[in-house]
């Protein structure tokens, strides 16, 4: 069987694979379905050529990518231009990140006291292993076999949902569309809105199969699907006893944390459990808490294209009768540190996790955030992935499939033109393809990339040579028969022509058409 | 004004159409044309595929020939692309200085910025939007990525062809998505890549335009490329080709199947 349930990719499949249960017998008391999700969330499938020649082959797939990000482009657009000092916007929050990133470990033991100050038990996590244990921890000594889940990448990063399952704890997550994945044995396909990859009457199928408590005469209408989740999930609200979040904001000078969110889950999560964990990346913070000011402005408008969120929650430590009476903060390094010390890849760090470099993204809209093999895809994730993982490859390793990310662009900046907080994405793209081919040139055996780089470089680099080069390709000029052009051609060039003629060299060059219109007669010596 | 060329290395072997025109078209305006025969490459193509190294003799030798620019030999140096601008202005820089060669930067620094593209010099340097052109077909226009959104262009490019006498120029839809070239993204991610030219060459087509024209040869490369395999029936023109059009010496409507560099004056 080459696709699983609702096409999911091979290689997502379980060796012996069998078929997952269809129907709704059943499945939906297994906390997670028959398909394994992969064992390193930043680093799963083939490398991205190879996985985006498989996804751009799905029609529905590049058909629903297209349709959303089109209207979520849109949507952006619109209530940008309607910011008078947008710039200036992102001008500040770039800034403010800057200055979190030059004092982390100083507002990091900050937000430590005044948490902890508030009754808040602070936890420090080097690696996803470290935060899923710390989780699951505080989890059994509650006696939960099961938790709530606010939507979180953080959770996503460190595969807290699969480390809880081995452990015999279920983590349902309650935002819709993280719901859709989760039932589906899927990866999330985008950072804000994990099941774009899905269309409406895929996500009905998904619920009648999966959900278990989905009416039997489910429809694709909207409305009815978010009313089925909606009864599914309110049962799980008022039993859980602890809830996992993540922030998107946590505020050194007060203990601050915050999420934004428009389906209300998360405030039911953050505040019917008696026990809260929340997981959060160190690069999370913000110094002060004006400084919400200038990112609740950018966020949403980048992100879902609103003007304001529907529910901002914010807690501070736990307050005797209101909300959890236990709260735990897991704060995650997982490769961050590793990032800060990179004096270009740093700014990666200043992402909000917005999504709007994705929406933009023409190579995301049309392979799909799966073929990016990373809980991290799109424009963003080809500068995160492979600089959180380049300590176990990633951009530094020899043949890692995370190394081929940073390629997976075409620089065609619209990512920067849009990212609320100016992370020049294709220049750290450009940065990390260096560093990898920097890292490869140790290597034994002729890369072919190589070995052509070097003789362009020696080509290119004097005007007399390159005048020559250009006046041997004329010799070629009739290659091109008729029409002047080139429709096949041996490797590498056949990768181009493939898909597009090439056009044949002609049979003068510039500089040597130059040279006959507005030169003296040269000597020979000089004449090349 | 005294203006030096950089024709840009694919333009120089593959479409000299372009430089050509670019040299006839700023002649036509008055001024001086030089072009350094020294030059060969701005380093771009090294720089993006991550070969910083081969880069560096790769940018000296532009910075070195075109040096002069910075002592008031010449008013200034045009380049007909933008991304070979941008590369000069945003990415020589940092590679002299990544290599340790502080100095090398410096002049990088004084001669970018006294570089132009094409539409910067005509509008902004030489002040003209009217440059005298005829041109009688239907023309879309392509904003290619880094004139749009390193470059910051704007509008110069679609002023200066709306001032072309005689052109129907119709708008290209999704005009500011990306074709899909790319550089070495082309090969090594020919699928994707080939996914993005699709959807681009479609637009083209819609427009019903006999000509589509951009400010760089590299990604006109790539468009008429897949326009020439569809048969489509849509030629690829530079900018500088449209400009440099007149009555007296009409650059006339490119073969659709044929390379443009076979039809250029």
């Amino acid at each position: 069987m080459s696709r699983t349930f609702l096409g999911l990719p091979r290689r997502l499949s379980r060796p012996d694979d069998g078929a997952p249960p269809a129907g709704a017998d059943g499945s939906s008391e297994q906390p997670f379905g028959p398909v394994p999700h992969p064992q390193a969330p930043l680093r799963w499938g083939d490398a991205f050529p190879v996985a985006a020649h498989r996804t751009l082959q799905d029609a529905q797939l590049r058909r629903n990518l297209g349709h959303a990000t089109q209207v979520i482009r849109a949507k952006r657009a619109a209530v940008v231009d309607e910011v008078p000092d947008w710039e200036a916007l992102r001008d500040a929050g770039s800034a403010l990140k800057e200055r979190v990133m030059a004092e982390l470990p100083e507002l990091l033991q900050r937000l430590e006291e005044n948490v902890t100050a508030r009754g808040g038990v602070v936890h420090w996590a080097r690696d996803a292993a470290e935060a899923n244990r710390i989780v699951t921890e505080i989890a059994r000594a509650k006696g939960a076999d099961e938790v709530v889940k606010v939507k979180s990448m953080a959770t996503q990063e460190i595969g807290l949902n699969e480390h809880l399952a081995a452990e015999g704890i279920a983590a349902i997550e309650t935002d819709l569309a993280e719901l859709i994945v989760q039932l589906a044995d899927d990866m999330p396909s985008h950072i804000l809105v994990p099941a774009i990859h899905r269309n409406r009457t895929e996500i009905r199928d998904i619920f009648l199969a999966r959900m278990g408590d989905a009416p039997p005469d489910l429809s694709d209408v909207p409305r009815e699907l978010a009313m089925a989740a909606r009864a599914h999930l309110r049962r799980k609200f008022l039993s859980a006893k602890v809830a996992v979040s993540g922030a998107n904001f946590g505020v050194a000078s007060t203990g601050t944390l915050a999420v934004v969110e428009s389906e209300g889950n998360g405030r039911m999560c953050l505040t019917l459990p008696e026990t809260l964990v929340t997981v959060m990346g160190i690069e999370k913070l913000v110094p002060d808490f004006e400084d919400l000011e200038v990112f609740m402005q950018l966020l949403p408008r980048s992100s879902t294209g609103e003007r304001m969120n529907p529910y901002t929650s914010l807690w501070t430590g736990v307050t005797p009768g209101d909300g959890p009476s236990e709260f735990h903060l897991v704060l995650l390094d997982n490769g961050r540190t590793d990032v800060l010390a990179d004096e270009v890849g740093r700014a990666a760090l200043h992402c909000i996790r917005c999504s709007a470099c994705l929406n933009v993204c023409p190579v995301y809209e049309r392979v799909g955030g799966h073929a990016y093999g990373s809980v991290y895809p799109g424009p963003i994730g080809a500068i995160l992935t492979p600089q959180l993982t380049a300590s176990t490859g990633g951009v530094s390793g020899h043949g890692d499939v995370n190394a081929a990310l940073p390629y997976a662009s075409t620089l065609c900046g619209a990512c920067y033109e849009v990212c609320p907080v100016k992370i020049d994405i294709p220049s750290i793209l450009v940065d990390l393809r260096a560093r990898e081919v920097d890292a490869d040139r140790s290597r034994n055996g002729v890369d072919p990339w190589a070995a052509a780089m070097k003789a362009a470089s020696w080509v290119m680099s004097d005007g007399g040579r390159f005048g020559l080069a250009g006046r041997a390709a004329t010799l070629a000029h009739g290659l091109g028969g008729r029409d002047g052009v080139i429709s096949v051609a041996p490797p590498p060039a056949s990768a181009w022509t493939r898909t597009r003629d090439l056009p044949a060299p002609p049979s003068q060059t510039f500089r040597q058409w130059w040279a006959k219109e507005h030169e003296t007669p040269r000597t020979p010596e000089e004449e090349r | 004004m005294r203006i030096a060329l950089a024709a840009t290395c694919i333009a120089d072997t593959m479409f000299p159409g372009a430089p050509r025109a670019t040299v006839r078209l700023l002649e036509r305006l008055g001024h001086e044309v030089v072009f350094p025969r020294a030059q060969a490459c701005c380093g771009q193509m090294h720089v993006n595929t991550g070969y910083f190294d081969e880069a560096v003799p790769v940018v000296r030798n532009h910075v070195e020939t075109f040096a002069p620019v910075a002592d008031g030999e010449w008013d200034a140096v045009v380049i007909p692309s933008g991304s070979c601008t941008g590369s000069v202005r945003h990415q020589q820089a940092m590679v002299c200085r990544r290599a340790g060669l502080d100095e090398l930067a410096a002049t990088a620094e004084a001669v970018a910025a006294k570089t132009y593209e094409l539409s910067e010099l005509l509008v902004d340097v030489l002040g003209v939007t009217d440059v005298g052109a005829w041109f009688p077909h239907r023309v879309t226009y392509h904003p290619t990525c880094h004139s749009l959104r390193m470059l910051h262009v704007g509008d110069r490019p679609l002023r200066l062809l709306r001032a072309v006498e005689d052109i129907d120029l119709v708008e290209l839809p999704a005009a500011e998505s990306c074709c899909g070239f790319g550089g070495t993204f082309a090969l090594k991610n020919a699928d994707t890549s080939a996914a993005m030219l699709a959807d681009k060459t479609a637009h083209v087509r819609a427009t019903g335009a006999a000509v589509v024209t951009a400010g760089d040869m590299s990604c006109l490369m790539h468009i008429g490329g897949g326009l020439s395999r569809q048969r489509a029936g849509v030629g690829t023109l530079h900018l500088a080709e449209i400009l440099a059009s007149t009555r007296a010496e009409p650059t006339a409507l490119p073969p659709a199947r044929r390379a443009a560099t076979e039809v250029a004056r």
